[in-house]
């Protein structure tokens, strides 16, 4: 990275750390340290103002905030039954419309309605509500904080669990691949779906910033490591974010309007060999510990068609009529 | 496309619409600001004639949101009202199933949500008729249920609930519940209020701030719906909500004669109505639209000199007990008539058993007798009500229990079956 690029990314960086200072996920909650979830919300948050009102359905995040009476976000938020995510924020942004129209130019209608759930409560039992929503382009950010597996109740698969990854219901690693939730959410034609990374804060922060000027059903899928659930130390949920990035496990991207743009971090990874090799990622979680050589094969040959079918479809996105 | 009008229309008119037409005209009435639907049979017609109105712009500002099931119906209305929004869908049978969990948090977050439902029986085998079971098996969600028995009723009771669920005394959601097809298919005279008439009824719509006790405000941020330990106040807000069920009873009565005063149309003390309960020796407590027939019965058999009578129930939630026990002392015998199922229950179906229960402990000696018929939309004629009061009648004199009766049930309208 040459001098210039370097500075122009390290003022970017400055002005969006200066530009939100404030907290609105509050010190004291009670997220375990090094929590994916945590840093999602705080930075999501921290893009998208304090003038939102989030839904979460049941997952981690209905603990983390605090017991009653106790409550971390500084903004509007409510708890909602697990598959009920999504039409319960829709259920939302319709009554501030429905408020701007009886107090016209006291703002009701420029108040971000968002639903903040984990991969269980989007993946599988959201889908439903989450597919009605986006079909229906209700005014919403749907969030799936993703940490790949029911984690709120002891680490259970869900559809998001990746393939031989160890779970309390996959003893013996996942037989499955983990389902491609962006992707579905893409095919529903929505105007704006994005992946992020919790290592990747400027990146997740400037997601957020666009959603939030998109009018209509906007997808964010944010890759959330955690800590004991995949068995690592809770210094590590970033590095091993990271890692999920630089191997290709994990790609960021936008699609806009159906035109998708690889993020910078998974720009270059086009580049088989700019890809850091995968046992990098699997190794340092103790979730993968006891994969077998077969689900590690599978799952490099999975991560390679992945990559192989994404650098078609841009191929053909190019050839699309501009 | 059609140009929105600036306010809500309606001049007091009597127009011959279907039981479901009714229902939607109601929450035009209501103004109501948020509507979620899914289509279910015998609904539907509530959801289209509501789409007419807000389609024609006749219910400016009103969002209406087309969601994919039942459970989204409701949390869609939960997320709604609780942003500070008057809120109404229609639902039926299966949807209420599919939607109880949901059904539960909008009580537990004691939203004013007002939901007609056009009862149906529950599956299997697949039915799409009149049975009561649907709203009766809600009976501990901390809903409440009011039953119809005529297609002017439906529209006068849901405008009566909206007044009783937003009392900040209360804030609880309601079911206004009335028999599928029988009366949601069915067309009869209607009168639709004026519009200021009923502005002046109801309460008006929810402040900016929203409901006093839950809102998503961004100049008040703050958290609702936590998980709350066991050693914390969760035995107190379900009692909380146990003591509005009690509160609610004497609310409903004053907001039933108030629509008495102001409407001229009346419900009896809105929990109960009585029918030619007067100088009885036997009544019946009947509630929907076999109500409506049963009036006819007890008056051929009055002219043929029997002393019956009838008391509509017209609120299952709040449970009427005190009325109910009232009534036991005028007679001495009660037959309790369900259109709707209890399965394993000893004292018949779902309304038997609160009666058995209301009396239980007292000193009235009045026999109930449950019968339970109509299950599914089977027919229930004329002449078989008749010949109901008639066993009755004879029970009553005789001591003679109904040959009929299974299991101290009378099942009436069985096929002839081996």
């Amino acid at each position: 990275m040459d001098y210039w690029r370097l500075n122009k990314r390290m003022v970017k960086l400055k002005e969006a750390l200066e530009s939100c200072q404030e907290e609105y996920f509050l010190p004291g909650n009670s997220c375990c340290a090094g929590c994916g979830l945590e840093l999602a919300l705080r930075w999501a948050i921290k893009a998208l103002g304090p003038n939102t009102a989030l839904v979460t359905p049941a997952s981690c995040l209905n603990v983390v905030v605090g017991l009653w009476p106790k409550t971390a976000p500084n903004f509007p938020f409510t708890n909602m039954a697990f598959a009920a995510g999504a039409a319960a924020a829709t259920g939302m942004s319709a009554a501030f419309k429905a408020k701007a129209y009886r107090f016209p130019g006291k703002g009701w209608d420029e108040i971000t309605a968002i639903t903040f759930a984990g991969d269980g409560g989007t993946a599988d039992i959201g889908i439903q509500g989450l597919s009605g929503a986006a079909e229906r382009n209700s005014d919403q950010i749907y969030v799936c904080y993703d940490n790949e597996a029911y984690m709120n109740t002891g680490i259970q698969r869900s559809s998001s669990t990746p393939h031989g990854a160890w779970t309390s219901t996959t003893t013996k690693g996942k037989d499955r691949f983990k389902k491609n939730l962006p992707a579905i959410m893409t095919a529903h034609d929505i105007p704006y779906v994005a992946t992020c990374s919790i290592s990747e804060p400027l990146d997740l922060y400037n997601k957020f910033k666009k959603a939030k000027s998109i009018n209509g059903c906007k997808y964010i899928h944010i890759l959330a490591p955690c800590p004991p659930g995949w068995g690592l130390e809770s210094s590590e949920s970033i590095e091993i974010a990271r890692l999920a990035v630089k191997t290709g496990s994990w790609i960021l991207y936008e699609v806009e309007n159906g035109i998708m743009n690889l993020s910078k971090a998974s720009r270059s990874l086009l580049d088989t060999s700019k890809r850091a090799p995968l046992i990098d990622y699997l190794s340092r979680q103790k979730r993968f510990a006891n994969i077998s050589e077969k689900d590690l094969i599978e799952l490099q040959e999975y991560l390679d068609h992945t990559w192989k079918r994404l650098e078609a479809d841009l191929l053909c996105q190019d050839q699309y009529p501009k | 496309m059609v140009e929105a009008q600036e306010d809500f229309v309606q001049k007091r008119e009597t127009i011959i619409i279907k039981g479901n037409e009714a229902a939607a005209y109601a929450a035009k009435s209501a103004r109501v600001q948020v509507i979620s639907a899914y289509p279910i049979t015998p609904q539907t017609t509530v959801v289209e004639k509501l789409s007419e109105f807000v389609d024609n712009g006749e219910m400016p500002g009103t969002q209406y949101i087309k969601v994919e099931s039942e459970h989204s119906v409701f949390a869609s209305v939960i997320g709604a009202s609780k942003a500070g929004t008057r809120t109404f869908t229609a639902t039926s049978g299966q949807g209420i199933f599919y939607a109880h969990e949901m059904i539960h948090w909008a009580a537990g977050a004691r939203l004013p949500i007002v939901v007609a439902i056009a009862s149906r029986g529950p599956a299997p085998p697949w039915n799409i008729w009149a049975d009561f079971t649907d709203v009766l098996s809600q009976r501990d969600t901390g809903w409440m249920s009011a039953f119809c028995a005529t297609h002017q009723e439906i529209y006068d009771e849901i405008l009566m609930s909206y007044k009783v669920c937003e009392d900040h005394d209360i804030l609880l959601p309601k079911f206004v519940a009335y028999g599928g097809f029988i009366l949601s298919h069915t067309s009869k005279p209607v009168i639709i209020e004026d519009q200021d008439l009923v502005d002046s009824f109801l309460p008006s719509l929810p402040s900016e701030e929203g409901w006093p006790h839950i809102w998503m405000d961004p100049k008040r941020p703050m958290m609702f719906g936590n998980l709350i330990m066991p050693s914390s106040f969760y035995l107190e807000f379900r009692l909380k909500i146990q003591n509005a069920f009690i509160r609610v009873k004497e609310k409903i009565k004053k907001v039933t004669k108030e629509f008495e005063k102001i409407f001229g149309r009346n419900y009896g003390n809105g929990l109960v109505q009585e029918y030619k309960m007067n100088n009885v020796d036997v009544g019946v407590i009947i509630y929907g639209d076999l109500a409506l027939q049963m009036e006819q019965a007890v008056d051929e058999l009055r002219d043929q000199g029997y002393k019956v009578g009838m008391v509509k129930l017209r609120h299952f939630r709040p449970f009427p007990t005190e009325d109910i026990i009232e009534v036991a002392k005028k007679v001495k015998l009660l037959g309790v008539i369900d259109r709707a199922t209890a399965f394993g229950s000893q004292t018949g179906g779902p309304v038997s058993c609160e009666v058995k229960t209301a009396l239980h402990e007292t000193q009235e000696t009045a026999k109930v007798l449950p019968i339970i018929n109509g299950l599914g939309g089977r027919e229930v004629t004329l002449e078989q009500q008749k010949n109901q009061l008639k066993a009755l009648i004879k029970f009553n004199e005789t001591g003679e229990i109904p040959k009929d009766t299974i299991h101290g049930t009378l099942w009436d309208g069985l096929l002839e079956v081996e």
